[in-house]
């Protein structure tokens, strides 16, 4: 199964500890994690559920390609990283 | 006399206290996250927006007890796939201004992109004003200055009829609601806007109201900081004449309304919009007690040298008595007065920059 890791700065608001979830694209495995910890949701996706403008989602390294749908695919080794970007100086 | 303020900054959430040797840094709370909007209610609760740049906007509460937990921000609704035409994000940008509804539990939020919510159980969840979102109209707010966002930065509740509600908007001038948010109406009237076309200059909808203040013991009296003046209502909010006598300019952000007196009122002036700065490097308050007929020009414990503070739109406050008032600047500047604006008091702390200033409830 795909792993979910959150960048350590959102510890500062919440727990957001890595986890091993189903799901065969980005969009499914983050709606994995956010069923048992839904607090999460609003600080990774905005209203309509793409990708808030300053966070990134790696897979494998790979920056995702689809922030809107988040349809990148995922395979059950892979890892799933969630970082701010560094959008600004 | 409130004895307990509340200060919004870019850098946190400071709380000062009145002690025996003036007001003093009682507790900070976010330290490092930007707080948009502040309200201490009348239960004794305190609600803290915060603007996280990465992660959104998000909402706190204080219990009675002091524990701090995370509320449910509030949210749009899903946007429906064939309504692309809409020119504003349907997704909470920043919590503006948070207001008591006039009931136990009660609550409004003034957001950008200009979504109005409501809460009815202190916060805790949060649903979309629809009927003000869904008016055809609301798609010709303009954004604040500087920004593409529309923005509701004044909620007033009647104190006498928690069902009849005005809002300011920025830039959409003044809407009416007298059915508890069912329906809405753009009222006022007698405002003008200098930065449109002299055809559009005195439509309501083009008004940039940078902030509304009421009396609350005279609410049909309503003040207005206006982009292009100041300007006062006696009939809450529906026609408008301009308080053309005050001094030294007639650009700002910022009113605060007497709580009791209907004729007093202050207002900040700044160097008009391709500066904002004070004029003259002086940062002044100026203040009417005859409803806007003359102002005095206040200074007295301001800083009068090469002063660069601008107050934003929340971040000039009266407490209940009408004696005591803060204001704080974009420089972290931080002045108190007891005596009503006479004269001024800078607590011994440097600051970030301020966004809002509240006192608590007594």
């Amino acid at each position: 199964m795909p792993t979910v890791s959150f960048t350590q700065v959102l510890a500062r608001f919440l727990e957001a500890p890595s986890a091993e979830v189903g799901g065969g694209t980005v969009g499914e495995a983050l709606a994995a994690v956010f069923t048992s910890r839904p607090a999460l949701r609003g600080y990774v996706l905005d209203d309509q559920g793409a990708l808030r403008q300053h966070v990134a989602v790696y897979v494998n390294g790979r920056l995702v390609s689809d922030r809107v749908r988040l349809s990148d695919p995922v395979g059950a080794s892979d890892e799933i990283y969630v970082f701010q970007a560094l959008s600004g100086g | 006399m409130a004895g307990r303020l509340h200060v919004a900054t870019r850098k946190g959430l400071f709380e000062l206290a009145r002690g025996g040797h003036g007001w003093e840094v009682a507790d900070a709370q976010f330290l490092g996250d930007p707080v948009s909007a502040v309200l201490a209610d009348a239960e004794g609760a305190l609600y803290a927006a915060l603007d996280l740049g990465h992660f959104g906007a998000k909402l706190w509460r204080r219990e009675a007890d002091g524990a701090w937990r995370e509320l449910a921000a509030p949210a749009f609704p899903p946007k429906p796939a064939d309504d692309g035409a809409d020119p504003h994000p349907w997704s909470l940008g920043k919590i503006w201004v948070l207001e008591p509804g006039g009931v136990p539990g009660c609550l409004w939020a003034g957001t950008m992109p200009g979504g109005l919510f409501r809460s009815d159980d202190g916060g805790q969840s949060w649903s979309l004003n629809e009927a003000l979102w869904h008016m055809p109209e609301r798609r010709k707010w303009a954004g604040v200055a500087g920004g593409e966002q529309p923005g509701i930065g004044s909620v007033l509740v009647d104190p006498r009829d928690p069902s009849d509600i005005r809002i300011g908007v920025s830039t959409a001038g003044v809407w009416a609601s007298t059915d508890e948010g069912r329906s809405w109406r753009n009222i006022n009237r007698g405002m003008y806007a200098e930065y449109m076309p002299p055809e559009l200059r005195e439509e309501p909808i083009a008004q940039d109201v940078h902030r509304l203040a009421r009396c609350a013991a005279h609410p049909e009296i309503v003040w207005c900081q206006h982009h292009n003046g100041v300007f006062r209502s006696e009939d809450s909010g529906a026609t408008w004449h301009e308080l053309t006598t005050i001094r030294p300019s007639k650009f700002g952000f910022a009113v605060a309304a007497h709580p009791r007196d209907a004729e007093t009122a202050w207002f900040v002036p700044a160097v008009k919009d391709e500066r904002r700065v004070p004029v003259d490097g002086k940062v002044v308050v100026a203040r009417t007690r005859d409803g806007g007929r003359s102002f005095e020009v206040l200074r007295n414990g301001l800083p009068q040298h090469h002063a660069y503070d601008l107050v934003w739109r929340h971040a000039l406050a009266v407490d209940d008595s009408g004696e005591r008032l803060a204001m704080g600047s974009t420089s972290g500047g931080l002045w108190i007065s007891e005596d009503g604006g006479d004269s001024w008091m800078m607590p011994e702390m440097r600051l970030p920059p301020i966004a809002a200033v509240r006192f608590a409830p007594v």
